[in-house]
């Protein structure tokens, strides 16, 4: 390494938007994709579980152990053993991340509605709320702060996690880690690691901000 | 004794929450700190453990300047009770009493035994030492508080309102249980309440404070409630001012009639033609069942057939002059039945004499407040008012 | 499902330094060694921010970058500035993924303890270190461990991808797997990994059973 900088900024430059398919940006893009999907998927997925097991309590403490388990699943083996079913593509990333994603935002989702006061919730029974309106008009929009909190985890790690992906060529910025290995040449390392935390930190903040816009009650507070 | 020379606490923001409080809590009384909420009672309270310490003046506990005392020394040397109790959630009942024995370097053994003698002694079942806080309900949890405090010992508690948590009912019998134990221990107490009721109830002196730190009234309370020093003691004390200050007149002083009692196995006849219109029927062991109307007695038998008016009894030798009003107030004969310790009727007390009586306790009143003429106004519509108002 | 007879069943594959049992060890070994710093390192530091309050602002700060950081990209990155001559490249970074979890739930446990509970240990006369030790960290308990439990997990599932960059442990097995298309050996490899994640998940559970207080887990039925 000697007199090699840590940084060869040319190499940037050369290499941030080429066409090809391993210029920064494609895989800037390809990253996005392929870690934002799993967190939307994932909500999709735990929103009517969540409020299955607030409506059925008796379900929430088997579902609650099983998605420990889940969450516990360590990412690589994981994608390694979906390889036969699901080839060398980006749905054997995208469907594990969903899945950590299921395991994270059903307890956000189940701790957010039973964040609400049961004053609150009685009197917008009392005031003849059917379930329905009641769950849209009450439960949910108070549940935010808690489920947006629970998003944000799950989109911080999923933008993280994507890049181990690359050791089966489907990691977005990831690949810049395999390819700086292979080459053992730090600067796409440095790159794909500053890009990784630049992108979590701007989806981490705009999740804030929508929280923000979301529940316009708790800014007087100053929430974190 | 406790003594505050000249204390004020500020706060960098620059809030004074308590403002040049001077008072002398005495060895072996129950001094409670009342007023509303950000009037400095429960900053005041801190300082005596330096929980908080003064930015002005000095706080002694007997004689010496408790800030040239380490903290933890000198509060395993005074019990604290808090509202919530503040039970270690992780420990045991038996072992969060025993935690300042243990501090204190007690064996063990001998820590236990005290913890168990003393959850005896706060009226609590054993059989609870073994389990955990969570398991208790609020008024035990707050009795575990009471024995924890005083495990070690303390000459000084420092209780910080340690009743407002729990419903009214097990908050009444709290506070009887702690006048119990202060009969029995003799503890130099300081009890913090919002609650005058509470502060009347328990205090043999109370320092009324106002918002913003300072001592507005300091007085036993039966002073306090016919002498108010100013307006804001007044307001605080709030409406029912004379009839509360009938606590404090003792009940043991009014007569008696012996004839006015019958038993329920005694015959109807033998009430004919007597010109009182109640008669207070006991059954055999004396115990007060009800009032007969003497008016509408049937032909023959025994008082056992007739029907009775509630009634209201009041402890003859305990009870004070309210007790008994309010006994009267119950019965629709307007006569209060007086009982010994043991629930026996003693005898009734009329409406005659109640109203003696009260006409002597308002007089007595009118003197201690040092007034010639009667304390109250001429009780308008809006409550009562001082006639003697701006004095 | 017959891969896994092929791993598995093949006696090759339980002996020498590149059988089942010696790369389970290495596995053991290495998470073993990078939770056990992140411990010494972020317990003490989450307990003192939590019982003090001060540098709360670090722990915010802190997390939010360490949890997006990409351990792969951090593994790649030490192991070419450092070299493979010694373990610290590989070592450092799993520590830098262990130790957030830890710091986190550490300081949120500590600072979540009802100020009640503190305020009346304070007014019995515990010292600081008393209350600390005596009090917060017993209630503090759960989520001590329960950060311990997700450093424990994930260190575990990151070891593999160490194997990338020479380490040896279960992650052998995949890497060279792929390398050889040894599909056999990955699927192996990766079952015994998520086995092992699944059995540290199982005794970190089990040590909070036994480790909490009954007082606090509120397991203990009222009799």
């Amino acid at each position: 390494m000697d007199g090699e900088p840590l940084v060869r900024w040319d190499w940037i430059w050369r290499n941030w938007s080429t066409g090809r398919a391993g210029s920064i940006d494609s895989l800037l893009q390809q990253h996005v994709v392929m870690a934002l999907l799993p967190v939307v998927l994932g909500l999709v997925v735990a929103l009517p579980i969540g409020l299955a097991c607030v409506r059925w309590r008796w379900l929430y403490q088997p579902t609650a152990g099983l998605m420990n388990v889940v969450y516990a699943l360590p990412s690589l083996p994981v994608f390694m053993l979906l390889l036969p079913a699901t080839g060398l593509g980006p749905a054997t990333v995208i469907i594990p991340l969903s899945f950590y994603g299921v395991a994270v935002l059903i307890p956000a989702v189940v701790d957010g509605i039973a964040s609400v006061p049961d004053h609150v919730r009685q009197s917008a029974v009392a005031m003849g709320f059917t379930p329905l309106r009641r769950l849209l008009r009450v439960e949910l929009p108070i549940a935010v702060p808690v489920v947006l909190a629970g998003l944000r985890v799950v989109a911080v790690s999923s933008i993280s996690l994507v890049s181990v992906g690359a050791l089966i060529g489907q990691g977005g910025l990831g690949n810049l880690f395999t390819d700086a290995f292979k080459r053992d040449f730090p600067t796409p390392a440095v790159v794909g690691i500053v890009l990784i935390v630049a992108l979590a930190l701007l989806v981490d903040g705009l999740l804030l901000a929508a929280q923000r816009l979301l529940t316009p009650w708790q800014r007087a507070r100053g929430s974190a | 004794m406790i003594t505050f020379d000249r204390v004020t606490k500020r706060y960098p923001d620059g809030t004074v929450a308590v403002d040049d409080l001077s008072l002398e809590v005495p060895t072996g009384g129950i001094t409670v700190f009342v007023g509303p909420s950000g009037c400095g009672k429960t900053t005041s309270l801190r300082m005596i453990n330096r929980m908080i310490d003064p930015s002005e003046g000095r706080v002694l506990l007997d004689g010496v300047d408790v800030t040239t005392v380490d903290p933890p020394t000198l509060r395993r040397g005074i019990g604290y009770v808090i509202q919530q109790a503040g039970l270690f959630p992780h420990r045991k009942i038996v072992d969060n009493v025993a935690t300042v024995p243990q501090l204190l370097g007690w064996d063990r053994r001998k820590a236990r035994d005290r913890a168990m003698e003393l959850l005896e002694r706060v009226g609590l079942d054993t059989g609870l030492a073994n389990r955990y806080p969570f398991q208790l309900s609020g008024g035990q949890q707050q009795r575990v508080g009471v024995a924890r405090a005083l495990a070690a010992d303390p000459p000084v508690l420092l209780m910080d309102e340690p009743f407002s948590a729990v419903d009214p009912i097990v908050r009444a019998s709290l506070q009887d249980e702690l006048l119990r134990l202060q009969a029995e221990l003799h503890k130099t107490i300081v009890f913090v309440t919002h609650d005058i009721d509470e502060a009347v109830k328990l205090g043999d002196r109370v320092a009324v404070l106002q918002v913003g730190g300072h001592l507005a009234q300091l007085d036993d309370p039966a002073t306090l409630l016919a002498r108010p020093a100013d307006g804001f003691v007044r307001e605080f004390l709030g409406r029912d001012r004379g009839i509360r200050r009938l606590s404090f007149v003792p009940g043991a002083g009014l007569g008696l009639r012996g004839d006015l009692t019958v038993p329920v196995s005694a015959d109807v006849a033998s009430a004919r033609g007597t010109a009182e219109p109640w008669l207070a029927v006991v059954d055999p062991d004396g115990g007060p069942l009800g009032w007969a109307a003497t008016a509408g007695l049937p032909e023959s038998g025994t008082f056992e057939a007739v029907p009775l008016a509630p009634y209201g009894t009041f402890v003859r030798d305990r009870d004070s002059l309210r007790a008994a009003l309010d006994a009267a107030l119950l019965s629709p004969s307007g006569n209060a039945i007086a009982v010994d310790d043991s629930g026996r009727a003693e005898g009734v007390v009329t409406r005659e004499v109640l109203d003696e009586a009260l006409v002597l306790a308002a007089r007595e009143a009118s003197r201690v407040a040092g007034e010639t003429r009667a304390d109250e106004g001429p009780g308008e519509a809006g409550g009562a008012r001082e006639a003697a108002d701006g004095r | 499902m017959n891969w896994l007879t092929d791993f598995f069943g093949d006696p090759a594959h339980w002996s020498g330094p590149d059988g089942i049992p010696a790369r389970l060890l290495e596995h053991l070994a290495f998470s073993a060694a990078a939770l056990l710093l992140a411990a010494l390192i972020a317990l003490p530091l989450g307990l003192w921010i939590g019982h003090t309050g001060r540098g709360a602002y670090f722990i915010v700060a802190t997390v939010n970058v360490a949890r997006a950081i990409p351990t792969l990209g951090l593994l790649v990155l030490f192991v070419l500035l450092l070299g493979t001559t010694t373990v610290w490249p590989v070592l450092i970074p799993l520590v830098a993924l262990a130790a957030p979890p830890i710091l986190v739930n550490t300081y949120e446990g500590v600072r979540g303890v009802d100020p009640d509970l503190r305020d009346a240990a304070y007014g019995m006369g515990l010292r600081g270190g008393q209350v600390l030790g005596r009090v917060l960290v017993p209630v503090a308990l759960p989520l001590i461990l329960l950060g311990l439990r997700l450093s424990a997990v994930q260190v575990v599932a990151t070891t593999t991808v160490a194997a990338y960059a020479g380490l040896g442990g279960l992650g052998r097995f995949i890497i060279d797997g792929l390398a050889t298309k040894d599909y056999a050996s990955v699927a192996g490899g990766a079952v015994l990994v998520v086995l092992f994640a699944l059995a540290v998940q199982l005794l970190f559970t089990l040590a909070q059973r036994t480790a909490v207080s009954p007082g606090v887990s509120r397991r203990q039925r009222v009799r």
